[in-house]
């Protein structure tokens, strides 16, 4: 992604073959693989669900719906954020795309904080990553999000400054779309995490 | 992250100079050419390859004769799983990158690939794995489970630590030294894993997007078909073997609970992890072979490659159906009737596109003109002994007989025909056929020819006598074994047979370094040859093609060699008749290259730096795993902030 194709330093620079830049669909393959990465953890998650290796205090009784539906909300709506920064960006007002950008920025770290909280009060509550597979598989599957986004705050706060130094315009819009395909991968993707932990009645899979 | 425009006032963080050098180690260590590239994929390979080799004849020495002691158990163990793992992921992989390196790009008439700094730093994880994963042998050893490394024999080394020490020691030095062997198969191979992960990437960007005007999917070589193929079951199958390794390498050293039973975890999940990534892995192996293959066979028979269109889909549909056969290496393991019938069913399925592909090999050799110089003949070996290997797989998919199979030589054997025939064969081929374009001379044919009939004698000694050691019922990984079996003559055979494989090898080593400077001149078409690569100078320059070809046909290069006569049919043009076959310029002109770079090489330097914190604990790992996250990281970020090439350069 973070590329200048040969064709573009070639003096050519002819058309890609497929018309859509080198970055975009190197950034779709990727997207590609991360599926198979999202999918093998959450598989890992479901098939673990109920084994609490006898203590049973650990079960998803621990969750706080409400907590992680409040973060959840906020991460899906820094998707929103991206749009009309990329929005902004295409028509030129830096100074909207700044403030979406840092918006979208901000939103992914209030997420992040919330983890972070969350995972404190299970700590406290007895869940470490070694109690049994449902709490590894839990800790490894929602850590590995984090750090998805957390690598996309990174990139989004870079975007940010270098904006400020005047060195992205309308002219790289296309880096700041390859920034958004990827970030609102990691929003859906977290659609699928938060139903698979917190949305299924685990009573019902326990009996 | 950010790319650049490439003007003036945007030159990036100036942490590194931009390197210059143009000749000389510096010149190798930040090119972005994916022609050095390639030459580097190339040598690395072959010192793995070595080691591998190396590797089997400790092991073949031990078997020679029973009650051997000239290695212990546990050096056994480690020398075992060391050759799988190495043959498998640092010769296997990078085997098929060598080629998709150099050739890929040349055959779509590209000047590179898409990513080209991405593609150094493909190489340089590559290299930062092995290193890693060899520094076992100064930090406790190297991993020892066999390359599909089973729970629980990985996490837990079985019910009774104590009763399982390392030289005497003590039971906790033993967890100690089995946490570290099983952390550098986890981390080692993660770090390869990233490697594979970006090249697969980089080649399918490259391959959908930058071929040559009038190159259509179904105008590509079908080797360019069989990379693109590959690439996706990489882009598919890493992930999931990925985070095996990551609930591995946090069970070992974290103490998570994945695999562990007694803990409510399941074994099984990793066999089926594995095998998911396992399966299609198999694939990735052997189709560049393939690939490879369909690019000599045609070539050297005078005949266009019979049934181009069958052979792309048989190659596709080996890619769809080699997610649908995974269990079938688990047979043994207890999934019960139903399972083991479906993925019986799915294993015979899957012969048939392979068998399409060997029908279409013959159908090309049939009725052509055969030249049967050294790469068609190991082509043709590996159409021979790949088939071999696919029948005995066959027979595994019957799941009574593979019961009866299951963990004897005769796994071994088959395995081995289907990879040593069909990989390593094939890409030898690879080796001769296209040694001319890297190199600008031949390889000696006479050499080849002995290099040729040698091997394929050592191996169908080494690897044919394995299947009767195996219905005779020894087992594989068994470090020794008493005499009476009745394996003592076939064990001593194999040996034989092995050392008989190691002196070919040498012959073909030697081959390619002599030929280096006394080969025959090629000049750019030696084999007069069907595909545009042949069309550039040999070798080609920097940037590949002065011009790009406009491409009309598949077997472009044929057709420009070919005209119709008026009666209808083909007649060779005079030798510079058409003018256009090769365009020779030798003054650069103004062809914009992409400049190299440190930071591909220097992303690569972190990585190992944080697999080794995972060695130590407390405040010192801390500080390991932030200077190497810095490193990688900042030299990403350095790599981001760099224009792909210089102003006005």
């Amino acid at each position: 992604m973070a590329e200048l194709t040969t064709a573009e330093a070639s003096t050519e620079s002819h058309a890609t073959s497929l018309g859509l830049s080198n970055e975009k669909l190197g950034m779709w393959t990727l997207l590609g693989s991360e599926c198979l990465f999202f999918g093998a953890l959450i598989s890992a998650y479901l098939v673990y669900y109920g084994r609490y290796n006898g203590v049973p205090e650990v079960s998803p009784a621990l969750y706080d719906i409400p907590f992680t539906s409040v973060s959840t909300f906020v991460l899906l709506m820094s998707s929103l954020g991206m749009v009309l920064a990329l929005s902004a960006i295409q028509r030129g007002d830096d100074r909207g795309f700044r403030i979406w950008i840092l918006s979208t920025a901000m939103m992914g770290t209030v997420f992040l904080s919330g983890q972070i909280y969350e995972f404190t009060v299970f700590v406290n509550e007895g869940m470490r990553l070694d109690t049994s597979p449902f709490a590894s598989s839990f800790y490894v599957l929602t850590s590995f999000h984090g750090i998805h986004v957390t690598l996309g705050v990174l990139m989004l706060v870079t975007l940010w400054a270098r904006s400020m130094t005047g060195k992205l315009t309308e002219a790289n819009a296309d880096v700041v779309e390859n920034v958004g395909l990827y970030w609102h991968f990691v929003d859906i993707v977290w659609i699928v995490i938060f139903t698979a932990i917190y949305l299924i009645p685990y009573e019902q899979v326990t009996g | 992250m950010t790319a650049v425009p490439a003007d003036a006032s945007t030159r990036g963080l100036k942490i590194l100079r931009r390197p210059k050098a143009t000749t000389g180690l510096w010149s190798w260590v930040t090119t972005t050419d994916h022609k050095k590239i390639g030459i580097m994929y190339f040598i690395a390979t072959m010192f793995f390859f070595i080691v591998a080799g190396v590797e089997a004849l400790a092991i073949r020495v031990q078997l020679a004769v029973p009650n051997n002691d000239f290695l212990t158990p546990d050096v056994y163990n480690q020398i075992y799983t060391m050759h799988g793992v190495t043959m498998v992921f640092f010769v296997g992989i990078p085997l098929g990158a060598t080629f998709f390196n150099y050739i890929m790009p040349l055959q779509i008439g590209a000047r590179d690939v898409a990513f080209p700094r991405l593609n150094a730093f493909s190489f340089w994880v590559f290299c930062a794995a092995g290193i890693f994963m060899y520094s076992g042998l100064i930090l406790g050893g190297l991993p020892d489970g066999g390359w599909f490394n089973y729970a629980p024999l990985s996490t837990t080394v079985g019910p009774d630590l104590s009763g399982y020490t390392y030289g005497g020691g003590s039971a906790e030095l033993a967890r100690q030294v089995h946490t570290g062997r099983m952390l550098m198969y986890s981390v080692g191979l993660q770090i390869a894993g990233i490697a594979s992960l970006a090249s697969a990437i980089n080649f399918i960007v490259t391959i959908l997007n930058m071929r040559a005007p009038g190159m259509t999917l179904m105008r590509m070589p079908v080797f360019v078909w069989m990379t693109l193929v590959v690439a996706f079951l990489l882009l598919f199958a890493l992930p999931v073997i990925g985070i095996a390794l990551w609930q591995l390498m946090f069970e070992v050293r974290f103490g998570a609970n994945f695999f562990n039973p007694s803990a409510g975890g399941d074994p099984m999940l990793w066999e089926h992890m594995f095998w998911l990534f396992g399966h299609p892995e198999v694939y990735i192996l052997i189709l560049p072979a393939f690939g490879i293959i369909s690019e000599i066979i045609p070539t050297f028979s005078r005949k266009p490659i019979f049934g181009y269109t069958a052979m792309v889909f048989a190659g596709v549909a080996i890619g769809f159906l080699g997610w649908g056969v995974w269990a079938h290496h688990m047979f043994a393991a207890g999934m019960g009737p139903v399972a083991n019938t479906a993925f019986s069913l799915t294993t015979m399925f899957i012969a048939v596109p392979t068998g399409v592909k060997i029908f279409n090999w013959i159908g090309t050799m049939w009725g052509g003109k055969v030249r049967l110089a050294t790469p068609m003949l190991f082509a043709i070996g590996t159409v021979a002994m790949f088939t071999i290997g696919g029948l005995s797989g066959v027979t595994h998919s019957v799941v009574p007989h593979n019961y009866q199979q299951t963990d004897t030589y005769y796994v071994v054997a088959h395995f081995h025909y289907v990879l040593f025939g069909g990989l390593v064969f094939g890409a030898i081929g690879g080796f001769y056929y296209w040694y001319p374009k890297v190199t600008g001379r031949l390889m000696n044919e006479t050499l080849g020819k002995i290099n040729f009939w040698t091997l394929l004698l050592g191996f169908n000694i080494t690897f044919g006598l394995m299947h009767f050691l195996g219905l005779w019922g020894m087992p594989r990984r068994i470090d020794t074994y008493y005499a009476g079996f009745g394996w003592e003559t076939l064990n001593l055979l194999i040996t034989g047979g092995a050392f008989l494989i190691a002196a070919s090898v040498a012959l073909l080593l030697l081959n390619v370094v002599v030929s280096l400077r006394r080969g025959e001149l090629a000049g750019d078409d030696p084999w007069d040859a069907r595909t545009v690569e042949w069309m550039t100078s040999s070798p080609p320059a920097h940037y590949n093609f002065r011009e790009i070809p406009q491409i009309s046909a598949r077997d472009e290069l044929w057709h420009r060699k070919h005209a119709v006569s008026d009666s209808g049919d083909y007649v060779r043009v005079p030798a510079g008749g058409s003018g256009d076959v090769v365009v020779h310029e030798d003054e650069d002109a103004d062809i914009h290259m992409p400049d190299p770079s440190f930071f591909p090489a220097l992303a690569a330097v972190g990585l190992p730096i944080m697999g080794w914190a995972l060695f130590a604990s407390g405040m010192t790992m801390v500080v390991m795993l932030v200077v190497g996250a810095v490193i990688t990281v900042g030299a990403l970020f350095a790599w981001t902030f760099e224009p792909s090439a210089e102003e006005g350069h």
